[in-house]
């Protein structure tokens, strides 16, 4: 098994070193249009991209002859990468937890995702509080530690939730006449999980004026003890100053524009609404709003505020010009997000390039990296996408796979690389019988 | 005067029978693990202390003069992470139901260590509830000197355990604690206050972890514990201001919570996977805790001894090997690093030895000598040398938790803590002939019959 990772990183360590080159391929830019060419790499970065590119010495080549090149897909709502609980559900705002604190870097959905083509994730906390845990934006870098998965310099995110799934706990199973002894939960109710949020955010706003005139004092050189920092009201703190994003789980059209006029209440914005299946319904509100959507393309009907849901949701929040993605929520659906965006054709008749903006660019404006990732253009990271077929296809494959222009996925080693890991294990399993102690009883031995 | 010493000796055997005060064990083959081994010397232990040692030393008059011909003294075996002494963190003895358990998959069973005795009347509904902590609690005020482990692992040749308080989150202060019997707890007590323990769980459980209440999550528990040390430093702060200029400054409150966790010198934290230690060492970092790392299933593996030198805390690895489920259902899936852990696991001593990470070995839960004596010799079979092992029982763990100067080694000075066998410690068919605690010297207890197999059914390191 080390072996095989010490040929796989010795094959590697000169790809990272060299420039590349990815020719003769299709190259679907997203924002710059699609042409026939080469693709350049130096330092982790896009040094060229064209029909004619000047050649580096010493690149290494990789011929993509006949295949397709896209930016690396981004999914704006997962929870892959994370060690126990993606909820801290125990209380009715868990803004004190963080994502970051939990990272699994070797979750093998992290690896799953790259051989669909994902590069980076927005790893959000459950929906199970009306304010919930602190997000994470990372990369799939399979084979580095958690530190080394983080998108350096992505704005942390917070998750909030509405509806359903926050307002469960306040109503246990078999209800008032329940036997079982689990604890309700404040709220039971949809105003119950406004209420919620506006008391957090209350709450931060008294803090924030806490450590405000505390700063005043400190300024005029007063000799003053800081206030008690408080991991709850923290990041809320930095969702009233605009320095963290809000990502708010949400299904009903009613709740949305709850949502909306809490934000404008507290002078914040809502960075996306995920799901949203209603966003139709309120497309105007949410245009004017600058509020991002990010929801599902035929996913629905899987609980009673899941209902109403319609295939040209998508569509729908593109004509309106407002900023959307598709997204996963899942460790199976994040393998194929490029047939997600398929679906938005076939059901909404957006363009292939409107359609491949909703998981690469338009997710990257959500998250506010879109300067680093989400197109094919020169400067930005080497983060891309080779499949062998037209990539909003279902029978498009992944063959490699590229982040900082390294290798991290690659079909034909990966086929190629499993007998050797068969073997591998094969040779401890058979070991490890050998060590068992013989079963003693029953039978005399055969003869 | 010729009758006289006969007769001043008897008076000696007299008035310390059975407890001489004085002893020397001669003739032996002595470990001292500080030092070289001695082929053929001398202990002489006066007043529970070690008073002279070498290959010639004068044996005191009166002393009890012990022939250690075809004997080897050790020092006495330190547990570094224990329960031993509060008989009510004893881990449920399991007999039933182990057989079809795969016990090598990372997503560990609950673990035992925070009972339901811990968990708070009403659920805590945040932080500030300060739930499942009792970091003023120190386990040496709760040694009970009847728990009947303390024979048991007295008779696989520890003399000594660092015994936690491990119910909660912050479950408390780890006490130094001789194993001696028939003693007042205060006389067990080498040092009071090693460390506070510190539980990191996975959560997920329905109803939660500690009594329903937050946290019930990875992320909530390090979110709780990171929150509980800002408001000590907070508190500190609070408090030396006030103890400076009283007049006009509101009085802060007292809480035995914080000033616990203020009192603690370090901190112990679980980790077994390599992703818990580095997410662990970084934590500490992030604390600004000294920080020792207790379990290691993982520390095997290439990336671990790197990580753990690059952050220099100690570990303590558990004697508690990944083992291959029995009986298992053929059609059960292993996944390659579960088959890893099993062939690997006793390896990872020696590569921490080799790679000069300090460490120690653990019983975690394992409490029948020969258990014992088979997981050390284990990690000896794949790689650790048997000085080695002797010194992550002994002289290790002293240094970790600061109490070199005396325990640990067979040197002048030092607690008389010592074990004598006959053949080489943690040898299949070695005999532990007496071991000594503060001097005193008592018998290995009888074994148990045979074919019982191990003393628990729980994971490594599973306290976490």
């Amino acid at each position: 098994m080390r072996q095989v990772w010490i040929l796989a990183l010795a094959a590697l360590a000169p790809l990272y070193a060299q420039p590349i080159v990815i020719q003769n391929a299709t190259i679907m830019t997203v924002t710059k249009g699609t042409l026939q060419g080469s693709v350049v790499i130096k330092d982790g970065k896009i040094a060229d991209v064209g029909e004619k590119v000047m050649m580096p010495q010493h690149a290494t080549i990789i011929d993509a002859g006949g295949q397709y090149v896209i930016p690396g897909i981004i999914d704006c709502h997962s929870h892959i990468a994370v060690d126990g609980s993606v909820n801290e559900g125990t209380v009715s705002v868990s803004s004190m937890v963080n994502i970051k604190d939990a990272i699994n870097p070797e979750d093998i959905a992290i690896y799953r995702a790259l051989a669909g083509g994902v590069t980076t994730a927005n790893i959000l906390h459950g929906s199970a509080n009306p304010i919930g845990g602190q997000t994470i934006v990372l990369k799939m870098r399979w084979g580095k530690d958690a530190q080394g998965l983080i998108f350096e310099g992505a704005l942390p995110g917070i998750k909030f939730a509405l509806g359903e799934n926050p307002k469960r706990p306040g109503n246990p199973p078999g209800g008032r006449f329940s036997t079982q002894t689990m604890p309700a939960r404040y709220p039971a109710t949809r105003m119950g999980v406004e209420d919620t949020i506006r008391e957090a955010l209350n709450e931060a706003k008294a803090y924030k004026a806490e450590w405000d005139e505390y700063g005043a004092k400190v300024a005029r050189g007063e000799h003053a003890i800081p206030p008690r920092k408080d991991l709850k009201l923290e990041p809320l703190k930095e969702v009233l100053e605009g320095k963290r994003y809000v990502h708010a789980h949400c299904y009903r059209e009613d709740e949305i524009l709850m949502l909306l006029r809490v934000a404008d209440d507290y002078g914040f914005k809502i960075r996306t609404l995920q799901h949203a299946l209603e966003a139709y319904k309120v497309a105007r509100e949410i245009g004017a709003s600058g509020t991002g959507v990010s929801t599902f393309s035929d996913w629905w009907a899987y609980k009673i505020e899941a209902y109403d849901a319609i295939p040209f949701n998508a569509a729908v929040m593109q004509n309106n010009r407002i900023v959307i993605s598709l997204n996963s929520d899942d460790d199976e659906l994040i393998r194929h997000l490029n047939t997600e965006a398929a679906k938005a054709m076939k059901y909404g008749g957006v363009s292939e390039t409107d359609a491949l903006a909703m998981v690469t660019i338009n997710p990257a404006r959500q998250l506010g990296i879109d300067s680093r990732v989400g197109s094919i253009e020169v400067g930005k990271d080497a983060d891309l996408a080779i499949y062998d077929k037209y990539p909003l296809s279902d029978y498009a494959k992944v063959q490699k796979v590229l982040i900082d222009g390294q290798v991290y996925f690659d079909r034909d080693s990966d086929i190629g690389g499993r007998p050797a890991k068969a073997l591998e294990k094969q040779k401890l399993i058979d070991k490890e019988k050998k060590s068992q102690p013989k079963p003693s009883a029953g039978g005399r031995p055969v003869e | 005067m010729r009758k006289l010493v006969p007769a001043l000796l008897l008076l000696c055997a007299w008035a310390f029978a059975g407890n001489p005060r004085t002893l020397a064990i001669r003739n032996a083959k002595i470990v001292t693990v500080s030092g070289p081994v001695l082929g053929k010397g001398t202990v002489v232990v006066r007043n529970g202390l070690i008073e002279a040692v070498g290959a010639d030393v004068p044996i005191p008059a009166g002393a009890w003069i012990i022939d250690g011909e075809g004997m080897t003294v050790y020092p006495g075996l330190i547990d570094a992470f224990s329960t031993v002494g509060i008989p009510s963190l004893a881990a449920p003895p399991t007999t039933a139901g182990r057989g079809g358990r795969n016990q090598t998959t990372p997503t560990q069973t609950p673990a035992p260590a925070p009972t339901p005795a811990a968990a708070p009347v009403t659920p805590a509904k945040g932080p500030e509830d300060r739930p499942a902590t009792t970091s003023w609690v120190l386990a040496a005020d709760e040694i009970d000197p009847s728990d009947r482990r303390i024979e048991s692992v007295r008779s696989a040749g520890f003399t000594t355990t660092v015994t936690f308080p491990t119910r909660g989150i912050f479950g408390g202060q780890g006490s130094i604690v001789d194993l001696a019997s028939e003693e007042r707890a205060g006389e067990m007590v080498v040092v009071p206050a090693v460390g506070q323990y510190l539980a990191v769980s996975r959560g997920g459980g329905v109803f939660g972890g500690f009594g329903a209440g937050f946290p019930n999550s990875l992320m909530g528990y390090i979110a709780y514990i990171r929150q509980v040390y800002l408001d000590a430093e907070h508190y500190k702060l609070v408090k030396e201001a006030y103890a400076r200029d009283p007049r006009g400054m509101e009085r802060p409150p007292y809480d035995r919570a914080l000033e616990g966790v203020l009192a603690s010198k370090r901190i112990l934290l679980p980790a077994n996977r390599v992703v818990e230690m580095d997410r662990m060492l970084r934590f500490a970092a992030e604390l600004q805790q000294p920080a020792v790392l207790y379990g290691m299933r993982e520390a095997y593996r290439p990336e671990a001894a790197p990580l753990l030198k690059k952050f220099g805390s100690p570990v303590l690895v558990s004697l508690h090997w990944s083992e291959a489920p029995r009986d298992p259902d053929p059609e059960a899936y292993r996944t390659m690093r579960s088959l890893e852990d099993v062939d690997m696991g006793p390896a990872a001593p020696g590569l921490l030895q080799k790679a000069g990470v300090p460490f120690a070995l653990y019983s975690d839960g394992l409490e029948k000598p020969r258990d014992l004596q088979r997981a050390v010799k284990k990690a000896v079979d794949a790689g650790l040398s048997r000085p080695d092992a002797i010194r992550a029982l002994t002289l290790s763990p002293a240094e970790i938790y600061g109490v070199a100067d005396r325990l640990g080694s067979i040197d002048v000075g030092k607690i008389a803590n010592l074990v004598v066998t006959k053949g080489d410690l943690f040898d299949d068919h070695t005999q532990i002939e007496m071991i000594f605690v503060d001097g005193k010297q008592y018998k290995p207890a009888p074994e148990p019959p045979a074919g019982e197999g191990h003393g628990t059914d729980e994971q490594p390191g599973a306290n976490q």
